[in-house]
């Protein structure tokens, strides 16, 4: 056991990221207990990771069957874990709706009610709740981050809270859902219409079965509440943007972009001194820093001392939510926890 | 109502469009009027004015405003005017000429034209909403036009898309044109795509 105890909520493609990426670099972290829906395991002197893979393969689950040790039930679920004292963090990457934010909420509420940090990716509980989960995480002296929530690989926020420190932050512009700009970017390329673009959106993986949430703007604009609320302190939530989608979008609309030299991207953006928080399909210069291909994302922040600064990333997939989720939990162990 | 000292629209010119086919791509070009500032020096006589004022409403001109200011201690015969006019594309040469033949002496000429552009993208039924409406719309205020219109129809029954290009003087005309249009684009269930202006 070595470094920083890590409670692991969530098996699926981002917790497994995670876990591999644990598993595979030598850092200060180390795995206590694992749990996906069906049950968990923990250890205080470290998961065995490789068991933990080959179980999930072969079993579906991550917890044993029968009795583990060290837990009072019969089987040890995700609340048994956070309910228990064999972390210092957890990392919450659970499958969560976006309407309640649970289970999410309710295993970061209770991990930070006992004075546990919380590292998540989970975008339903921060836009919800991030008022009330920041102030606990303060009255208990804390951390509760959240990078992986927005823009997947890009460290949007701690350039935000760390980077840019001392930097008045006038306005966010971005392209943060890979969906959106894969479907434009192969509208615009092959011209191909809205639908024959998300079919192959949805054959690559990278849309949804139902692709509303993404296409319609709302997964833009949840991650906007949480950079809004993050950098600003907003306390702004998913109704107070106006949000237009993507599924309108023609080839010909395409079409007449491009005779310009313009291209058409879905952009959330946020000016708090006009009080603005939008998404919306926009035309943008084919020069435009924030205009990028495919599934990348990009963030344009905009100070009033470092000028215009441009981020450009990987906003999805499993290694590259893993970088953001292991960057928090390691910068949380800098600030607080310093065992070898 | 012309606002802010700008020109009222110009009078409407028929367009003839010819649809054919199911396909059908068409883009129409105005050339817009010009506005002009002048100052002149011309004789302090009565009737001078009028005589310069003539040539320009002859070739289809608009004037827009005459300030002169007479310095009652001015020993000097001549006076000095400023007028702004609204000229259609190409007449200023012409328009100058007559100016000049008539003795006056043009001491400054200044060109002001509607030199900022937003091109915006709408997608909807566009036709069937009545897009001679959605233009004067933007015409009527005085202070912005269409300057360019270019529609792409798929096929009937189809939605369309239109690039739309706005010119007004200034930004600010500019906001409160793309206002309007966002007005009329919102009852008339049109979906417009604005470009990314706010940046810095």
């Amino acid at each position: 056991m070595k470094g920083m105890r890590v409670a692991l909520l969530g098996f699926g493609s981002v917790g497994q990221g995670v876990a591999r990426m644990l598993g595979e670099k030598d850092l200060p972290l180390t795995i206590t207990a694992i749990a996906d829906s069906k049950g968990g395991v923990i250890d205080p002197e470290g998961i065995s990771l490789p068991e933990v893979f080959s179980r999930k393969e072969k079993t579906g689950r991550c917890g044993k069957p029968g009795r583990p040790k060290g837990a009072k039930g019969p089987e040890v679920t995700a609340l048994d874990i956070v309910r228990s004292d064999a972390y210092d963090a957890l990392v919450e990457v659970t499958p969560t709706s976006m309407q309640t934010g649970e289970p999410a909420l309710t295993h970061i509420r209770t991990a930070l009610g006992l004075g546990r940090h919380v590292v998540t990716s989970n975008k339903g509980p921060i836009a919800l709740a991030h008022r009330e989960l920041t102030a606990l995480a303060a009255r208990k002296g804390v951390a509760l981050r959240y990078e992986a929530t927005v823009c997947g690989a890009i460290p949007i926020i701690r350039t935000l809270r760390d980077g840019l420190l001392g930097n008045e932050v006038k306005a966010l512009f971005g392209v943060m859902n890979g969906t959106c700009n894969y479907i434009l970017t192969r509208m615009e390329d092959e011209g191909l219409t809205y639908d024959q673009a998300l079919g192959e959106a949805q054959e690559m993986g990278y849309a949804e079965k139902d692709p509303t949430y993404d296409v319609k703007g709302l997964d833009t604009a949840i991650k906007l509440v949480i950079l809004a609320n993050t950098v600003w302190e907003m306390d702004a939530k998913l109704e107070d943007v106006d949000v237009t989608g993507i599924d309108l979008i023609t080839p010909q609309a395409i079409q007449l972009a491009m005779d310009e030299e313009v291209a058409v991207r879905l952009i959330g953006e946020a000016i708090p001194s006009r009080k603005l928080l939008r998404v919306s399909p926009r035309i943008i210069p084919r020069s435009h820093p924030l205009l990028v291909e495919g599934t990348l994302n990009a963030v344009t922040v905009v100070t009033d001392m470092a000028g215009e600064l441009t981020f450009i990333g990987k906003g999805a997939g499993a290694v590259e939510t893993a970088s953001a989720v292991i960057g928090d939990l390691l910068s949380i162990r800098e600030q607080y926890d310093r065992r070898p | 109502m012309p606002q802010r000292g700008y020109p009222s629209p110009a009078p409407p010119r028929p367009v003839l469009i010819l649809l054919s086919g199911r396909e059908c791509n068409l883009t129409i070009t105005r050339w817009s009027t010009m506005q002009v500032s002048m100052k002149l020096e011309m004789k302090d006589t009565p009737g001078q004015l009028v005589r310069v004022l003539e040539p320009i409403s002859q070739c289809g001109g608009n004037i827009i405003a005459v300030i002169h200011q007479r310095d009652p201690e001015s020993e000097s015969d001549t006076l000095d005017v400023q007028i702004v006019l609204d000229l259609p594309a190409g007449s200023l040469p012409a328009v100058v000429d007559q100016i000049k033949g008539l003795g006056v002496n043009i001491l400054r000429i200044g060109e002001e034209r509607l030199l900022h552009k937003r091109a915006l993208i709408m997608i909807g039924h566009i036709m069937h909403t009545d897009i001679s409406d959605t233009v004067d719309q933007i015409d009527r205020t005085g202070y912005a036009e269409v300057s360019e219109l270019s529609l792409m129809m798929p096929a009937i029954n189809e939605r369309s898309s239109a690039r739309i290009t706005l010119r007004t003087a200034n930004r600010k005309d500019m906001e409160s044109a793309v206002a309007i249009l966002r007005e009329v684009a919102a009852k008339k269930d049109l979906l417009i795509v604005e470009p990314l202006e706010e940046m810095a």
